[in-house]
């Protein structure tokens, strides 16, 4: 018989909520970058109000382990559990905020006309989105052998990241025109990458629940 | 000057333990090698060996039956005044054999002081005569004077002077349960013990007055050393430096699981049976 059930069924519910969380940012970052696409304001002006409900979850999930610390006294992996769940909804509510980061950046660009199609960048979102879905996988599989491979994934964001930057670079330099519009692209990679890097940190509190330790894996090179 | 310093020297290879006392300037550590307990025939704990640190709290945790309370109770020669009580194996008090044929066991427990679950003052005495009562029985003859300064030492060292100063001839039997449970403390440290044994100390305790004790712990572990034992995994967590988990084989005595320090056996546990205990997934 599994001892402590008050204490498991709470942590299956706040584990539940994570998902939940990861679910709205990732649907976010997706939509920022069809915003982006698009030059959708209306959908931007949307990500950047739904942003309010990813923080509310943020804070119910915060509120609920405190709850658990105080009524249930956690130690050893159920402890260490709780406190990377607190770090880990930090983590997915900075990737909402990067997600609000692009909507902005799509509110600024207006109706400019598109200085080239998108290809990478939506790669990016892909594959952060991708890796977060992964990241959470792993942690409620506690799975650290998996959360590190993930983790290491993100040098894939950061070569894409580098092909953007060194693409853009070429339009500024061929007409300084386009200046203005190549810089708030790259500000919108930017969110990208640092998304990707949240992930990665992600990871690491999952080989923490596992292991007990804190590693620090593949460091993002920016 | 350099044949004093072989001396010393050799003197050290002679009696390691003796020496790394005398080196840290700290008494009162305790050395468990190899100790096992029987009551009868029936095998209470096996095998158990550890250093327990001074001036340091060490908490002994495990479910109930795995022998916590047998193995403070070794620690002081307590245990073979129970019924069939036998031990072997050595604990060493600052390097010297409190089992050893010609160490008086009533002299073990004068500096290995104990602390019971339940507070019991002697109800017939005062307040005062409690506190003095190990003194009398310990020394020939004492002064009043003297008396009446370790009285006031020892009750302003276990946190009760301020509460029982005006009361003194008051039975023991009139204070509260944490205030009894301090005046037992305050009749243990009377007689300068170096080590002090707690055996669940608060479990018959409101939170206020275990928050108490546990301050006192604090305060006292800067200069005794402390064993406790206790069932409540959180005051262990709170109040030691070093924990140690004993569990019940399959033979159903007590044996040492883990020990480390308190910090890392509760928040990363090096063997899975802690893990599961001290996150309630047994006992």
């Amino acid at each position: 018989m599994e001892m402590r059930t008050t204490f498991h069924k709470r942590l299956r519910e706040i584990q539940d909520d994570i998902l939940a969380m990861g679910s709205m940012v990732s649907k976010a970052l997706l939509r920022s970058i069809d915003a982006l696409k698009n030059r959708d304001l209306e959908l931007a002006r949307q990500i950047i109000a739904d942003d309010q409900k990813v923080n509310g979850k943020r804070f119910e999930i915060e509120e609920k382990c405190i709850e658990l610390i105080a009524t249930q006294q956690p130690l050893a992996s159920d402890l260490r559990i709780i406190i990377a769940i607190l770090n880990i909804t930090t983590e997915i509510e900075r990737i909402g905020d990067y997600a609000v980061g692009i909507a902005r950046i799509v509110i600024m660009i207006g109706d400019e006309p598109p200085l080239k199609p998108l290809i990478d960048i939506p790669r990016m979102a892909e594959q952060t989105v991708d890796m977060l879905r992964r990241s959470l996988d792993a942690f409620i599989n506690r799975d650290a052998d998996a959360a590190r491979k993930i983790a290491i994934e993100d040098d894939l964001v950061d070569h894409l990241y580098d092909q953007v930057f060194r693409e853009l670079l070429i339009f500024m330099a061929e007409d300084p025109k386009t200046i203005t519009r190549a810089t708030r692209l790259m500000w919108a990679a930017h969110n990208l990458e640092r998304a990707a890097d949240r992930v990665t940190n992600i990871c690491e509190r999952v080989v923490f629940i596992v292991t007990g330790k804190m590693e620090e894996i593949g460091a993002s090179k920016y | 000057m350099a044949m004093v310093y072989n001396l010393v020297n050799d003197n050290t290879q002679r009696k390691p333990k003796e020496y790394i006392a005398n080196l840290e300037g700290k008494k009162g550590i305790l050395e468990v090698q190899d100790l096992s307990a029987w009551y009868g025939d029936t095998l209470a704990i096996k095998h158990i060996s550890m250093i327990i640190k001074s001036q340091a709290i060490t908490a002994i945790i495990g479910p109930s039956g795995c022998g916590k309370s047998t193995f403070i109770r070794c620690l002081n020669r307590m245990h073979e005044v129970s019924h069939g009580g036998r031990v072997e194996g050595c604990v060493l008090l600052d390097g010297n054999d409190i089992y050893a044929r010609d160490v008086d066991p009533v002299v073990i427990r004068r500096r290995i002081g104990m602390v019971f679950q339940k507070p019991a003052p002697f109800p017939t005495m005062s307040i005062f005569d409690n506190v003095a009562a190990g003194i009398r029985l310990t020394r020939l003859w004492t002064r009043r004077w003297e008396l009446e300064e370790v009285v006031e030492r020892s009750l302003r060292q276990a946190a009760l002077w301020d509460e029982v100063k005006d009361k003194l001839n008051q039975s023991g039997a009139s204070l509260s349960g944490g205030q009894q449970q301090r005046l037992c403390i305050a009749r243990a440290l009377a007689v300068e013990p170096e080590i002090i044994l707690l055996d669940e100390p608060c479990s018959a305790l409101d939170p206020a007055a275990t928050l108490k004790i546990e301050d006192l712990m604090r305060n006292l572990a800067e200069q005794y050393t402390i064993v406790i034992v206790t069932h409540n995994m959180q005051q262990a967590a709170r109040v030691s430096d070093m924990a140690a988990f004993l569990l019940m084989d399959q033979d159903r005595a007590g044996i040492l699981v883990e020990y480390g320090k308190t910090s890392q056996l509760f928040t990363n546990p090096k063997d899975k049976r802690t893990e599961d205990y001290i996150t309630g997934r047994f006992g």
